[in-house]
C-alpha cells in the first residue's frame, strides 16, 4: 500500500518542530556535528519572525558568568526558587554551559551590555546571585539566528504545523504529520529523530480583556508539543505549576520591574508603597502579588515616577524597542506617562511554560525525553525558569545527542492506516457546510479554565471544570472551518482542549499546596513534605486514559543549607514600624 | 447550525497607497506570527484577514514602505 498523491512525504535526519529560540540552535549545532546530515527546521508561522522573541528580548535572565556566580550557586538558586522540586542535574547540565552559550552568542553578533571595563554588565534581581545581563539592542536576535541557520544550509520548512507524532515499530519517534496552514494540505516528515521545541502552551486561559489572542505568551505557541509528546505515549512533567505572570493589566506584556529593578523601579501597591522583597517571578511571590490585588491595598502598580528623567528615557528605550515594543503605544492611546504616574498591573492567564515556572515534557541533562529519538527543549519541555538562554543551551544538547543518535539509524516504515486516519481527523472540519466556529470553541473552552481551573484551586470547581471540558469532546465532529486558516485554529484548539485537561487532572493529583500560587490548592493548603516531595508526571495509560504517577526527586547534586533553603519563602515585606 | 457573521474593527491597517504587494512585496505576510495577513482579492493590497493579533509589529517593523501600522486591539486599548 501506498500513500495516496494528496500526503506529500519528506525524508530527513533529523527534524526540529519549532523555529523560535531553541529551535534554530538545535538545528545549527546539528549541522555543525554533521554538516551533511540533512536537518529540518519546521515552523508554523515563519522562522524570521516566531515564536516567544519574534521582535526580540531585552535581556538574558539566567546568566551564569564566572566573577558573579557558579554553576553550583545557579542550582541552588533555581531549586529554592521551584520549591525543591527539581532535577538538579537538568539545571546544572544548564549552568555549566550558560557562559559558553553568552561567548557563542557574542561571537555571533549579539549585544550584550558591558561596562567601562568591557566586562559583562551584570545586575542583581534574583533574591541570592547576581545573573541578570541586559541586552539593549535584543531586537536583532531572530535576524542573527536567520544569518546562522542559512550558513548551515538548514533546511527551512514555514507555515507546516506539527500535528501528531509518528513512531515506529519498537515504540522509537520517527517523523511528524503536518498541516499547510495556507492549503490545508497534509506532509509526512519522516525522520530518524525528532527535537520538539514547540514553545509553552500560553493559550490555556482567557486573558482578563477577553480578547482570545491578547495572551501574555505569543499564542502561536499554543501548547502543539505538548499535546504531541502526550498522544505519542510521553511523560509530562508539573503542569499542575501553572505559569502565572504579573503583567500590565489589559496590554499583557510583562511589566518588566525586574527590568527596571536595577534602576530603581519597583512593583507597588495603590498607596504607592513596595510589597514584595524581590521582582524575580516566583510562585511565592505571585501569591503576594495575587494577595494584594484582592485585598484592599490593590490594585498593584509598576512604580516608576519617583526616577530621574534619563532613568526613565533609558528604561522607555529598553522596554519599547525590544521584546513587546507595541508597550509604548499602549502606554500613549491612554495617556500614561512613568513620570506622572504609576502603571496599573494585573496577573496573566494560566499556562504552561517552562521558561518561567517548572511545567513541560519531561527531559533529562540530555534533552531527552521518555520516548527513544524524541528530544524536547525550550518552553516546551521541564527544566525549570530556563528563559531564552536555557532555550539556546538545551537546543544546543538536544541538537548534539541527536545528532550522535542517528548516526546508526536508518528511517523506519511509515505506519500508513495511521497517517490516512490522522489526515482524514485533521482535514475533517473543512469537509462540514456549517458547524461551530473554531474561535467560538475555543472561546468556551478557555472560558472554563478562567473559571474553575485557575488558583486558589478548589477540587469541587476542578471537577466541574474536567467535566465540562470532557463534554466539549463531543462538539468536536462539529467544528467547522471555512478555510485553511480556520482549520489550523480548529485543530490548535483541540491541542487546547488537551492542555485544559492536563491542567486539571495534574492539579487534582497534587494533594498540598506547593509554589506559591502556582498551585495554592485550598482544599490541602499546606505542603507536605513526607508524601509530596516527588514530580508529579502526567501521561496517557494502556487504555488511552490521562493518568498521573509520582517520580521521586533524583538525589541532589548541589546541597543547600537552611537559609538557602527558605529564601523565596519570605517575600512580603515585613513592616518595620 | 447556521453560522452569522459580525463585524470587528482589526488593529492593523496597510496604507494601500504605500503598499507594494501588486509588485510582488510579500514582507507582512511572511512575517507574521499568527498568519492573520493575507491579499485583499479585490484591491491587490495586503489586509489584516482575522482579528487575531498579538500586536507583536514584526509587519510594521519589516515593511519596505512604512505601509502598516499597528494598533493596539480595540478590546485592550
Amino acid at each position: 500500500m501506498a500513500l495516496p498523491d494528496d500526503i506529500n512525504v519528506i525524508d530527513v535526519d533529523i527534524l526540529v518542530i519549532g523555529g523560535g529560540t531553541a529551535g534554530p540552535l538545535a538545528a545549527i549545532t546539528a549541522k555543525e556535528k554533521d554538516p551533511d546530515a540533512k536537518v529540518m527546521l519546521l515552523e508554523k508561522a515563519n522562522v524570521k519572525r516566531s515564536g516567544a522573541i519574534s521582535m526580540g528580548m531585552d535581556g538574558l535572565n539566567n546568566a551564569v558568568v564566572p566573577g558573579h556566580s557558579t554553576p553550583e550557586d545557579y542550582v541552588k538558586e533555581i531549586t529554592t526558587a521551584n520549591d525543591g522540586i527539581v532535577l538538579q542535574d537538568g539545571v546544572l547540565a544548564y549552568a555549566e554551559r550558560s557562559y559558553s552559550m553568552i561567548q557563542k552568542l557574542d561571537s555571533w553578533g549579539v549585544y550584550f551590555q558591558k561596562d567601562e571595563t568591557g566586562e559583562f554588565d551584570m545586575k542583581k534581581v534574583h533574591h541570592l546571585g547576581t545573573y541578570v545581563l541586559p541586552m539593549p539592542e535584543g531586537h536583532n536576535i531572530k535576524k542573527i539566528l536567520y544569518r546562522r541557520l542559512r550558513r548551515h544550509r538548514v533546511i527551512i520548512e514555514n507555515r507546516l504545523q506539527a500535528i501528531r507524532l509518528l513512531k515506529d515499530k519498537e515504540g522509537a519517534v520517527s517523523g511528524c504529520i503536518a498541516l499547510s496552514t495556507r492549503e490545508a494540505t497534509i506532509t509526512v516528515i519522516r525522520a530518524k529523530a525528532v527535537i520538539m521545541c514547540t514553545g509553552a502552551a500560553g493559550r490555556i486561559g482567557l486573558p482578563a480583556s477577553g480578547y482570545l489572542f491578547g495572551t501574555y505568551e505569543n499564542p502561536s505557541n499554543c501548547g502543539d508539543g505538548h499535546s504531541m509528546a502526550y498522544h505519542a505515549g510521553a511523560e509530562l512533567s508539573g503542569l499542575e505549576c501553572y505559569q502565572i505572570n504579573p503583567l500590565l493589566k489589559d496590554y499583557n506584556g510583562p511589566a518588566c520591574a525586574y527590568v527596571t529593578g536595577p534602576l530603581g523601579g519597583y512593583t507597588a501597591n495603590a498607596k504607592g508603597d513596595r510589597f514584595i522583597e524581590c521582582d524575580y517571578w516566583s510562585g511565592a511571590m505571585m501569591q503576594e502579588f495575587y494577595n494584594e490585588l484582592q485585598g484592599g491595598n490593590g490594585p498593584v502598580f509598576l512604580k516608576l515616577d519617583h526616577l530621574a528623567e534619563e532613568t526613565i528615557q533609558e528604561i522607555e528605550h529598553v522596554l519599547h524597542t525590544n521584546e513587546r515594543p507595541s508597550r509604548g503605544r499602549f502606554h500613549d492611546g491612554r495617556g500614561t506617562d512613568y513620570r506622572s504616574s504609576m502603571v496599573e498591573m494585573h496577573i496573566s492567564e494560566i499556562g504552561f511554560c517552562a521558561g518561567h515556572s517548572a511545567s513541560g515534557v519531561w527531559i533529562n541533562e540530555k534533552g531527552e525525553t521518555t520516548l527513544p529519538g524524541l528530544y524536547g527543549a525550550g518552553d516546551m519541555a521541564s527544566i525549570p525558569h530556563s528563559y531564552m538562554l536555557g532555550a539556546f543551551v538545551y537546543g544546543d544538547i538536544c541538537g548534539e545527542n541527536a545528532s550522535e543518535y542517528v548516526r546508526d539509524r536508518d528511517l523506519s516504515e511509515l505506519d500508513e492506516d495511521y497517517i490516512l486516519s490522522e489526515r482524514d481527523r485533521i482535514l475533517a472540519p473543512l469537509k462540514q457546510t456549517d458547524g461551530i466556529p473554531p474561535s467560538q470553541f475555543e472561546y468556551k473552552l478557555r472560558r472554563l479554565v478562567n473559571d474553575y481551573l485557575q488558583p486558589p484551586k478548589v477540587t469541587k470547581k476542578m471537577d466541574i471544570g474536567l467535566a465540562r471540558i470532557l463534554a466539549m469532546e463531543n462538539d468536536i465532529p462539529l467544528l467547522y472551518a471555512r478555510d485553511a486558516h480556520e482549520l489550523l485554529r480548529a485543530n490548535e484548539a483541540l491541542h487546547i482542549l488537551d492542555c485544559a485537561k492536563m491542567a486539571a487532572v495534574a492539579s487534582m493529583y497534587r494533594q498540598e499546596s506547593r509554589w506559591g500560587l502556582y498551585h495554592n490548592y485550598v482544599d490541602f493548603p499546606q505542603t507536605n513534605d513526607s508524601e509530596w516531595f516527588c514530580h508529579v508526571q502526567l501521561f496517557k495509560d494502556n487504555n488511552g486514559q490521562m493518568t498521573c504517577s509520582k517520580k521521586p526527586v533524583k538525589p541532589y547534586v548541589v546541597e543547600l543549607d537552611e537559609h538557602e533553603k527558605s529564601a523565596y519563602q519570605k517575600m512580603r515585606v515585613q513592616q518595620t514600624n | 447550525m447556521p453560522i452569522a457573521s459580525q463585524a470587528t474593527i482589526v488593529p492593523v491597517v496597510i496604507d494601500d497607497d504605500k503598499c507594494i504587494a501588486e509588485k510582488g512585496c510579500r514582507t507582512c505576510i511572511d512575517v507574521c506570527p499568527l498568519d492573520v495577513l493575507w491579499i485583499n482579492e479585490e484591491t491587490g493590497k495586503a489586509h489584516m484577514k482575522y482579528d487575531e493579533c498579538w500586536y507583536c509589529m514584526p509587519c510594521e517593523a519589516d515593511c519596505p514602505t512604512d505601509a502598516v501600522t499597528v494598533n493596539i486591539p480595540y478590546l485592550l486599548s
